[in-house]
């Protein structure tokens, strides 16, 4: 076991997909010689050289489309969006031509790109740098999205999603990128379309993934205090959804609640909700009720406690569940 | 070419740009100081014969488009100079990039021309596979393949191999941002790619006037690399203007800009109506530019090639365009289940219980 930070295990997971894999390329803003505003590719450039870790120009459309044209010729590219508000250049190449050229070239060509986008809020940031665009994303046939909340998965999930044949966005929760953990740099990590339960409960299931799961452990830690043993299952992929493990959950809990830092209309957790109330409408207890950020864009950092869910408005949705 | 030298604010407009030219629209053969090109009587005839039978496919995916066959179609007319004669300038290891306009040099790459009509009657998103041919899928929003061709350039640099790629566009596409990025990163990292712009004057219904103030072929040197401006309609200056720009690319000279100045004779697709925005003289000034009567011309005043020839390669043309009618009006659709497929590379859950279902939604109504 080597005790890693979130960044920290996400470094070591590219420098492992790098040493096994010649093709593997880290391509971005800053990657190179300043290791990446957050740390996360520092040390690969001085170890694997200008070519396979490339700073790029600064535009976001072109690390993306060129990240296109070196799959193209067999190389993997994991690129870095410097932040997750600055995707949206890039959005046209990821939702136009990346998520879709597999399936024009029927199966002939495969897009192996990783995206990775430090996402979510939290850090008391100017505008831009605290969003949660993964539900644009995963609205995208052709991309698979996921997910990581903790060093060990940060670690194996790197790896894993470098590994696939298919277009991956890659969500990193900037906040919790200082979090230590133990890490088992030998042992092989869920595999990366599996959702996890981190904690096992028998009278509501708790839904999340990224930075919010940290969130969800601590509410539900809190909660035993009054009598309430609450489930945690951190989804990790968003895109396939892990729908068995939800169901199983929540047909036996029977109740649901879906935490994200995305606004809650047309978030992720409506697509949660919908599936298990699909699955698991008779032995749902309460409707599935959902926890997120404001309709509103994201405020001003001195208001962030007040959009992001915490603790208390998570164990509020609780005892709104409860109450049904 | 380098770059301008600099000038004030009150310097007047430049003089009309220089046109690379080596067979003139009356089909005499011009010297060129920079780009002279040898072309035996063989190949002279082979260019021809390419010429013809390209004008010959669209010609018939125009007919076949008018007759409810395939749902739309970007005619070449008028472009076959620029595409044949770019398109016969590459190697067998070279990479194309092409817009959806690009029948002739898929025809140079040897893709069946029944595959690019199946795009346009709705049997495929794509049809062909790239890696056999080394001509790339069509790409359908204007602009974004030339930033996959920039990032394909920088993997043949990587692999330090003996290739180039080729990324075609049109004079509307200079003007999004993924072009110019492109032309950025292809500086910087002086990547082996050769920039195709077929300036055929019209952006759907925008003149050329709408997006540049300046001749396109000179934002090049705002981005640090060669750009030239070749004849479109001279099938011999866009085969030897591109044949070296390709070499300097393999050489490590990094880009090159060419602006093909051409004409788009036809609309901008068969849903187009030319009639609302541009005169009749345009065009009929143009004709006298024809891509393919030059060569003719070429060929029988210098007499090399007979009445026969001609003869011959106008059954070929009439013989090609039956095959690929017929072969057209075959092409199965695919089953539904066929939605499907490919959308993933590894197994996704959620596609295959859809299909499933839909499958079975759909064998209800065979009971």
């Amino acid at each position: 076991m080597t005790t890693l930070t979130l960044a920290k295990a996400l470094n070591e997971g590219l420098r492992r997909s790098m040493e096994d894999d010649p093709k593997v390329l880290v391509m971005g803003e800053d990657v190179g010689k300043l290791g990446g505003v957050f740390r996360v590719t520092d040390g690969l450039q001085k170890d694997f050289g200008e070519d396979r870790v490339i700073d790029t120009p600064l535009a976001e459309s072109g690390i993306i489309g060129t990240a296109i044209g070196l799959a193209l010729r067999g190389y993997r590219p994991v690129c870095e969006i410097q932040f997750d508000g600055f995707v949206f250049p890039a959005a046209d190449q990821i939702i136009t031509q990346l998520a879709k050229m597999p399936l024009r070239s029927l199966g002939t060509l495969k897009l192996p790109v990783v995206v990775r986008i430090p996402c979510g809020g939290g850090i008391g940031a100017v505008e831009h740098h605290s969003e949660s665009p993964e539900a644009y994303f995963t609205h995208t046939a052709g991309l698979r999205v996921v997910a990581c909340s903790n060093p060990a998965d940060a670690y194996t999930m790197i790896q894993d999603a470098v590994r696939c044949d298919d277009p991956i966005i890659f969500f990193e929760p900037k906040r919790r990128y200082w979090d230590k953990a133990d890490v088992d740099l030998a042992a092989p990590g869920l595999p990366l379309d599996r959702a996890r339960t981190v904690r096992q409960g028998r009278d509501v299931t708790l839904v999340a993934y990224g930075p919010m799961v940290k969130t969800c452990l601590e509410a539900a830690a809190a909660a035993e205090e009054d009598g309430r043993d609450i489930e945690v299952i951190d989804l990790r992929s968003l895109n396939p959804l892990d729908v068995d493990v939800l169901t199983e959950s929540v047909t036996r809990t029977g109740r649901c609640v879906v935490v994200h830092e995305a606004p809650v209309f047309t978030g992720f957790g409506a697509e949660i909700a919908a599936r298990v109330t699909e699955r698991c409408f008779y032995s749902l207890e309460a409707p599935v009720l959902r926890v997120g950020g404001f309709s509103t864009p994201y405020p001003p950092s001195r208001l962030e406690d007040h959009y992001l869910p915490d603790l208390d408005r998570v164990l509020d949705a609780v005892d709104r569940s409860f109450a049904y | 070419m380098t770059a301008d030298a600099p000038r004030g604010v009150d310097a007047p407009v430049d003089a009309p740009p220089e046109l690379v030219q080596l067979l003139t629209p009356e089909g005499e053969r011009v010297e060129h100081p920079d780009y002279d090109i040898e072309l035996t009587a063989e190949e002279v005839r082979s260019l021809y014969r390419d010429l013809v039978l390209v004008r010959r496919v669209d010609l018939e995916a125009v007919a076949l488009q008018r007759q409810g066959e395939l749902g739309i179609w970007a005619s070449l007319l008028g472009q076959e100079a620029a595409q044949i004669g770019s398109g016969r300038a590459l190697t067998d290891a070279d990479m194309v990039f092409p817009t959806y306009r690009e029948h002739g040099v898929a025809w140079c790459r040897d893709v069946d021309p029944v595959k690019l009509l199946g795009l346009f009657r709705g049997v495929s998103n794509g049809g062909w596979d790239p890696a056999e041919h080394n001509f790339h899928l069509y790409t359908i929003v204007i602009g974004s393949q030339t930033l996959h061709a920039v990032g394909y350039a920088m993997g043949i640099q990587r692999d330090g191999a003996e290739a180039a790629t080729i990324v075609y566009f049109g004079d509307g596409a200079t003007s999004q941002g993924d072009v110019n990025e492109s032309f950025i990163w292809a500086s910087v990292f002086n990547a082996p790619i050769v920039f195709f712009c077929q300036n055929n004057q019209w952006a759907i219904s925008e003149p050329l006037e709408k997006q540049s103030k300046i001749p396109l072929y000179k934002r090049a040197s705002g981005f640090g690399f060669p750009g030239i401006r070749v004849d479109g309609n001279d099938v011999f200056a866009c085969l030897a203007v591109t044949r070296r720009a390709l070499q300097n690319a393999r050489e490590g000279q990094g880009p090159t800009l060419i602006e093909a100045f051409t004409y788009r004779m036809g609309a901008h697709t068969t849903s187009d109506d030319p009639t609302r925005y541009r005169l009749a003289d345009e065009l009929e000034a143009w004709k006298l530019k024809d891509p393919i009567e030059r060569v003719k011309a070429y060929l029988f005043k210098n007499q090399l090639a007979d009445q026969e020839f001609f003869e011959k390669i106008d059954a070929e043309a009439d013989a090609l365009g039956k095959d690929v009618r017929s072969r057209c009006l075959a092409l199965p659709d695919p089953p539904p289940g066929a939605i499907f497929d490919h959308v993933y590379a590894g197994d996704h859950p959620l596609l295959d219980e859809e299909r499933e279902q839909y499958l079975t939604y759909l064998a209800g109504f065979e009971r």
